[in-house]
């Protein structure tokens, strides 16, 4: 688990450990997520990867029961802190889902929602703002002609551009992505995946994943978790080369999980 | 080889359900059917201009229910103002805020026991509370009566609505920073927006024919009142009396009041309905 030198470190997990009620979903994970590179989560199917995703936004506060323990340091604060006001730290750690979730409002007002909760703008900004994240997430060609119809007019794919976009327009500074593409079809997928690359450009990505492909092609960075901890962490041409552990190995070629 | 025995014994006991399950469905129906045709037949030919321009006659006087629709209209329309949004913030709590509280589950089980309490008992705990304090029958007591009615049915229906709306749009809204208020009032509401209108049009549609509310408190009034603080006519309570009398005139117009309140609840179950049609799609 040895970090490469010139990278700097966006957030930084230590001893993290997380609690549904009494079952333990994490344990003792200690792991950097370096600014402007994309980490991808990988490992099977309740190994707690989305688990410390949501943790990252503190989005599991939303429900009864759920603790988490240990340390999370965005830029060097710790963000499990109760003090923290947790609607500004997910403003500045956004978050998009397996399944496409816009809102019952229209395209237009769906990403407009984001902008107006922390920002005053003239309409004319607004339209700029609504344009350019639609943009960015490569959408803007396809709905730039019916921005006031629902956003659930849209097919699944647009849905989470649409998503993706709403998240972006809000100017996070890391973006969560809970396996974003497992929905979708094969060339929704594709687009996400140029999507990733592009985005990394300015923004911090982590990403959950259970397509190994999609995790070798579109990130700098993979952990493998397995029964709640983090089983190894390197550059992900390392990890998919020559990993350094027995189960790694089996994952990632498909002999088990 | 198949068991056949076994699988026609399985098509006979279907067929056996199938038929008792459609002979139990058509009886229901069939009686409602009676009902609706009776009501037709006798209110029909009773229902005239002058039930809509004339007062409440006394026996043996042609009239109409003029003073009793508009009492009722107003009354109902009170109600409903004042019920709805305590309504709709309850259920609210209860959906949104408190979904795991404590003080939920009792208000939960409140609600359930408001729901289904007799309308008699609203009406005379409003008269002991209101009535007998004002020393008079009125508008405002038959308004407040038809509330307590209304306030549990808006709760349960928008607690309902809003469980509906999946758990990822809440997350989906406050992954982007926003607060509860903002998540609630932008993202929820108007996700269950149709769900909750149509429990208000049901609220509306159960207290139309309410009549033992608001025995005891609006009771009645044989004359055009829009004093809130006098008795008010009421659709319901002059049926009631209406037809309860041995007077032939004020039969005929007990008719055309049944009528006129139950094509209103109709009408009001119909759209009801289609919203919420139109809200699946």
């Amino acid at each position: 688990m040895e970090a490469s030198v010139q990278e700097k470190t966006k957030i930084d997990v230590k001893n993290l450990s997380f609690f549904y009620g009494t079952t333990q979903a994490l344990k003792d994970i200690s792991m950097p997520i370096y600014d402007r590179k994309v980490t991808a989560f990988i490992g099977p199917s309740g190994c707690g990867k989305s688990t410390l995703l949501r943790v990252l936004n503190r989005i599991y506060e939303l429900y009864p029961n759920q603790r988490a323990e240990g340390e999370v340091m965005l830029d060097g604060n710790d963000i499990l802190n109760t003090k923290q006001d947790m609607n500004l730290l997910r403003s500045r750690v956004g978050m998009v889902f397996q399944k496409p979730t816009p809102f019952p409002m229209t395209i237009y007002d769906n990403i407009a929602f984001g902008i107006k909760l922390y920002e005053r703008v003239s309409r004319s900004e607004l339209d700029g703002r609504v344009e350019h994240a639609l943009q960015r997430a490569a959408l803007w060609g396809e709905v730039k002609d019916k921005l006031h119809e629902s956003g659930l007019s849209l097919s699944g794919g647009q849905q989470q551009r649409l998503c993706i976009a709403r998240t972006v327009a809000t100017k996070p500074e890391v973006i969560l992505l809970d396996e974003p593409a497992s929905a979708l079809d094969p060339i929704s997928t594709a687009k996400i995946e140029e999507l990733i690359d592009e985005l990394v450009k300015d923004y911090t990505i982590a990403i959950v994943t259970h397509n190994m492909q999609q995790a070798s092609r579109t990130s700098d960075y993979t952990a493998f978790m397995y029964l709640g901890e983090l089983v190894e962490f390197d550059n992900t041409e390392k990890v998919f080369t020559s990993p350094t552990n027995k189960r790694t190995e089996q994952y990632i070629t498909g002999r088990f999980g | 080889m198949k068991n056949m025995a076994r699988y026609r014994r399985r098509k006979r006991g279907n067929a056996i359900f199938l038929t008792l399950s459609t002979f139990s469905a058509l009886f229901g129906l069939a009686w409602l059917a009676v009902i609706l045709a009776a009501l037709f037949y006798r209110g029909l030919v009773d229902l005239t201009p002058a039930t809509f321009t004339e007062m409440t006659p006394p026996p043996g006087v042609p009239g109409g229910l003029l003073n009793a629709i508009v009492g009722s209209l107003i009354m109902n329309g009170l109600a409903v103002a004042a019920g709805t949004p305590l309504g709709l913030l309850a259920g609210t709590y209860l959906a949104e805020y408190g979904r795991y509280t404590r003080l939920s589950f009792f208000v939960r089980f409140v609600n359930d026991i408001l729901l289904s309490a007799p309308s008699i008992v609203t009406g005379l705990f409003v008269y002991e509370i209101i009535v007998v304090r004002m020393q008079s029958f009125s508008a405002i007591a038959g308004a407040a009566s038809l509330m307590v009615i209304v306030v549990p049915v808006v709760v349960r229906t928008t607690e309902n609505m809003l469980l509906l709306v999946p758990n990822g749009l809440r997350e989906a809204a406050a992954a982007l920073g926003a607060p509860r208020s903002a998540i609630i009032k932008a993202v929820t509401w108007r996700a269950a927006r149709a769900g909750i209108l149509t429990g208000v049009l049901l609220a509306i549609a159960r207290i139309s024919g309410e009549t033992a509310p608001l025995l005891f408190t609006a009771l009645n009034n044989q004359f055009w009142s829009t004093n809130l603080y006098q008795p008010m006519a009421n659709l319901p309570v002059v049926i009631f009396q209406f037809a309860m009398s041995p007077y032939e005139g004020w039969h005929e117009l007990a008719w055309a009041g049944a009528l006129l309140t139950t094509v209103a609840v109709l009408g009001l179950s119909v759209v009801a309905r289609i919203l919420e049609s139109s809200k699946r799609n």
